[in-house]
């Protein structure tokens, strides 16, 4: 008793010395977010909660506006005639906010770190492109640095692809490509915890970033580009689940939150009016069939797939199981980005057409009578039950055979199960861009040689136009023939996609303005308190 | 007495080899490799993959993975997390934060229980005692998750008079309305076992005895109804505040406290043994001590208990 006393003596004590809260923090912006899994390190950070921060602590050659528009940031020119070798000129006095400038070797420099394959940086792939990235990438490494890159004065240096891509100069606005200061090398781990940077924002303090907790940054007053904040600070509050953001939302704690959870999809219109948020995002969702499951090689193959698509019914999907915050797939990349065309020939097969999906894998019979049955593999941790069963429903009740939706625990045994080819049978996968080009959701997925072509697409013609259109001078000659390789697609069926995602987000009433940007992130910078 | 104690803390060594080996194991054993995980969709170059593999060990089979953590542990060096921290700060992190939590869940059942529970025995059959009966009924039958759900909507929400969750200081007040969440159970066990034990006691013969001697009512009622009916809420109680630990990972969840739980939670899809071998080890030797200390308060309530 004695004992119980004594504690909750001390108990009570504490309640009084801690009851004293800090108001100070009420102009800051608070937004959500998760623990970063990685050191706020830009070649070393892939993953959505270390991202949202690095890139406001980091500014690249070019930016990406609220509607994925690339924007020149550090860069002052970047000049071409081939799009294989760049001539890259940074813009004078830019400093990183320890003082120290930005110069061309700050770029040359981190893209080197980053590739280098011993530094083991889970985005070295990025670097791919660059002449040497081989060299550096093999274990042991033959080079140190890339030869690709020369520094040819403080403020300017070139850049020489394998091959040539009007990608690349889009994606240097890519985090993995930013620039880091001469401290970084010195104990990168020291600075994967305490991040140096020349972007709209700074660390608060040393130790700004409270595991598990928060991470709080300032406005840089060093920071001279294109995308200057418009509040006073933010917070990057780590919440374990949506559910409880959302609760924090309603009650006014939370400022901006970019994903409502899906217990409230149905009712977060009214609970939040004039207050919620919605825009469709780069993010889309498919089925992927790789060749070696039995029916699906070849021309019957073709014909299968395309009767699938054709069963589901993608409307009815995204109204009824998520209230309109899917929006149904018109082409293998994502409605939000530059050049999107959403009626290309062959997008009919992308419509609800029972009649016609009968026809199509009757035709695939003729070449060899089905047998079996037609199973979608799912990963259970990840919310993607309801839909992948509807779908499976879809297509038993249109075609008439068994279609069945398989559980797998996590997302990883499926990845491992794809990755090794050995799934036999079609999976659910999806693809967020990490950049807005259309191209990077197909020259990752569907080029030949890709390592992330998780259908085995091969297809020497649209390889072609991949290439023609990565060379075009111009934009607009390149989305077109990138038009043309899709309807390439299209017409075999190489994926079957589903949908594009529509962010869902909400802001407190305390937030004057808060914009989402083309990745369904929050356009940080412009949110307005 | 002390070598009672030398012998319980010896006990400790096989339990902590069994229990890290048996976990190694299970982390082990889950499906799926965690090195592809951390690279999600994207693609990673087989010279990172290999330099990732060989940072964790996990290019070594199971056994000698285990050693290895084994061999750190002796320097106290619990390995590293994906994150590139070393665990060690994770659990000086994490784990002060939920033994905060599960302290005060135990004081307040502690507290509400014993006191609730000793009026309701010494008015046995009364009005108070039957509804105490209704509500700690009601209490055992709803899950804690919906406790805390509600509790956090009402009072949170909807009310506004408590914090809707806790931030990275989780000051004693902060804590209030999860620590009551996660003691709700445990105080319906408490007021019953300290309402019984006391029902019983009052017909006992040194009760009469000491109100025969003269002694006041409030001296009766603490030295020796109370004092006699704390054991088996004290074996309760000591038994609790490990399960509580555990127990914690639900209500850290619903208000979002920085603790054990998530970090926990987060270590096991990632798959990383070192992480979650070293909390829930910390987690087994947390209950392993708790129930000593539970077996030598016994002697101090019981003077004719001791220990050879």
């Amino acid at each position: 008793m004695a004992l119980t006393a004594a504690v909750l003596l001390a108990t009570s004590l504490g309640l009084a010395a801690c009851s004293s809260e800090d108001s100070a923090d009420a102009s800051i912006v608070t937004t959500n977010s998760g623990e970063p899994q990685n050191p706020l390190v830009p070649t070393n950070t892939n993953e959505f909660w270390g991202g949202r921060v690095v890139d406001r602590l980091f500014a690249g050659l070019k930016y990406y506006d609220a509607n994925g528009k690339a924007h020149d940031e550090v860069a002052e020119s970047i000049e071409t005639t081939d799009r294989k070798n760049y001539r890259i000129t940074i813009k004078p006095d830019w400093k990183f906010s320890d003082g120290t400038p930005v110069t061309a070797k700050s770029f040359v420099d981190a893209w080197n770190y980053g590739a280098l394959g011993t530094n083991a940086q889970l985005q070295s792939y990025v670097f791919t492109e660059i002449v040497g990235f081989k060299d550096v990438s093999e274990a042991p490494p033959k080079a140190q640095t890339m030869s690709g890159l020369k520094v040819v004065d403080d403020r300017t240096f070139t850049v020489e692809l394998v091959q040539p891509s009007i990608d690349f100069e889009t994606a240097l606005g890519y985090a993995p490509f930013y620039p880091l200061p001469e401290a970084a090398f010195k104990d990168i781990k020291a600075f994967g915890e305490n991040p140096i940077g020349n972007g709209p924002y700074k660390f608060a303090s040393n130790g700004a970033w409270q595991h598990n907790t928060q991470i709080d940054l300032v406005p840089n007053p060093e920071y001279k580009g294109g995308r200057p904040a418009k509040n006073k600070g933010l917070r990057f509050v780590m919440y374990q689940s949506f559910d409880t953001a959302y609760a924090d939302l309603q009650a006014g704690n939370l400022d901006a939150l970019d994903t409502i959870p899906d217990s409230a999809l149905s009712s977060y219109k009214q609970d939040l009016g004039d207050r919620a948020i919605t825009k469709p995002t780069a993010q889309n969702q498919k089925f992927g069939i790789q060749a070696n499951v039995p029916h699906f090689a070849g021309e019957e193959g073709a014909l299968r797939r395309k009767a699938i698509s054709m069963a589901i019914n993608r409307e009815q999907i995204c109204q009824n199981i998520f209230h309109g915050t899917r929006n149904p797939a018109r082409d293998f990349t994502a409605s939000t980005l530059p050049g999107f065309n959403g009626n290309l020939p062959g997008s009919e097969f992308l419509n609800h057409n029972p009649a016609e999906a009968k026809k199509l894998w009757a035709q695939a019979d003729a070449i060899s009578p089905w047998s079996g049955r037609f199973e979608i593999a799912y990963n259970s941790d990840g919310g993607h039950q309801a839909w992948i069963e509807a779908a499976a429903n879809s297509i038993k009740n249109t075609l008439g055979i068994e279609a069945i939706a398989t559980p797998y625990p996590t997302f990883k045994n499926i990845r491992d199960l794809v990755n090794a080819k050995t799934i036999g049978k079609a999976f659910r996968y999806g693809w967020q861009g990490d950049y807005p080009t259309m191209l990077q959701f197909l020259t990752s997925n569907y080029y030949s040689h890709s390592e992330t072509n998780n259908v085995d697409w091969n297809n020497p013609e649209f390889d072609r136009l991949l290439n023609a259109a990565l060379a075009a001078p111009t934009l607009e000659e390149s989305h077109k023939l990138v038009g043309q390789a899709q309807s390439l697609m299209l017409q075999s069926m190489a994926d079957i996609p589903v949908f594009d995602y529509v962010a869902a987000a909400g802001r407190s009433d305390k937030v004057k303005k808060a914009e989402l940007a083309w990745n369904g992130l929050f356009d940080f910078e412009n949110i307005e308190k | 007495m002390a070598w009672y104690v030398v012998r319980r803390l010896l006990q400790m060594i096989p339990v902590f080899l069994g229990a890290t080996l048996l976990i190694y194991a299970l982390v082990f054993l889950i499906p799926g490799d965690p090195i592809q995980a951390l690279a999600g969709d994207k693609p990673m170059t087989p010279a990172v993959e290999a330099q990732l593999r060989a940072r964790y060990h996990l290019d070594q089979p199971f056994i000698m993975q285990y050693l290895l953590y084994l061999k750190g542990i002796v320097t106290f060096d619990f390995g590293t997390a994906f994150s590139g921290r070393p665990v060690r700060d994770e659990l000086a992190r994490a784990f002060p934060i939920t033994i905060k939590l599960a302290a005060m869940a135990v004081c307040i059942e502690a507290v509400f229980g014993v006191i609730f529970g000793l009026v309701a025995g010494l008015r046995k059959g009364k009005l108070f005692d039957s509804t105490m009966l209704v509500v700690s009924l009601i209490v055992i039958a709803v899950p804690i998750f919906v406790v805390g759900f509600l509790a956090q909507f009402l009072l949170g929400v909807k009310w506004g008079i408590a914090p809707v969750t806790v931030t990275g200081k989780a000051s004693y007040t902060e804590l209030l309305v999860p620590a009551f969440v996660l003691g709700s159970l445990s105080f319906a066990y408490v007021l019953r076992l300290t309402r019984n034990s006391v029902a019983e006691n009052m017909s006992a013969d040194f009760v009469r005895t000491a109100t025969a001697k003269g002694l006041s009512r409030p001296r009766v009622v603490t030295v020796h109804i109370l004092r006699n009916s704390m054991i088996p809420v004290i074996t309760f109680l000591g038994a609790e505040l490990g399960s509580l630990m555990g127990g914690a990972i639900v209500t850290e969840g619903i208000f979002n406290i920085p603790g054990v739980g998530g970090t926990l939670f987060q270590a096991i899809t990632r798959g990383e043994p070192p992480t979650v071998v070293s909390f829930v080890t910390v987690l087994i030797i947390i209950f392993l001590v708790s129930n000593l200390v539970v077996d030598l308060l016994y002697a101090a309530l019981d003077p004719r208990i001791r220990y050879a």
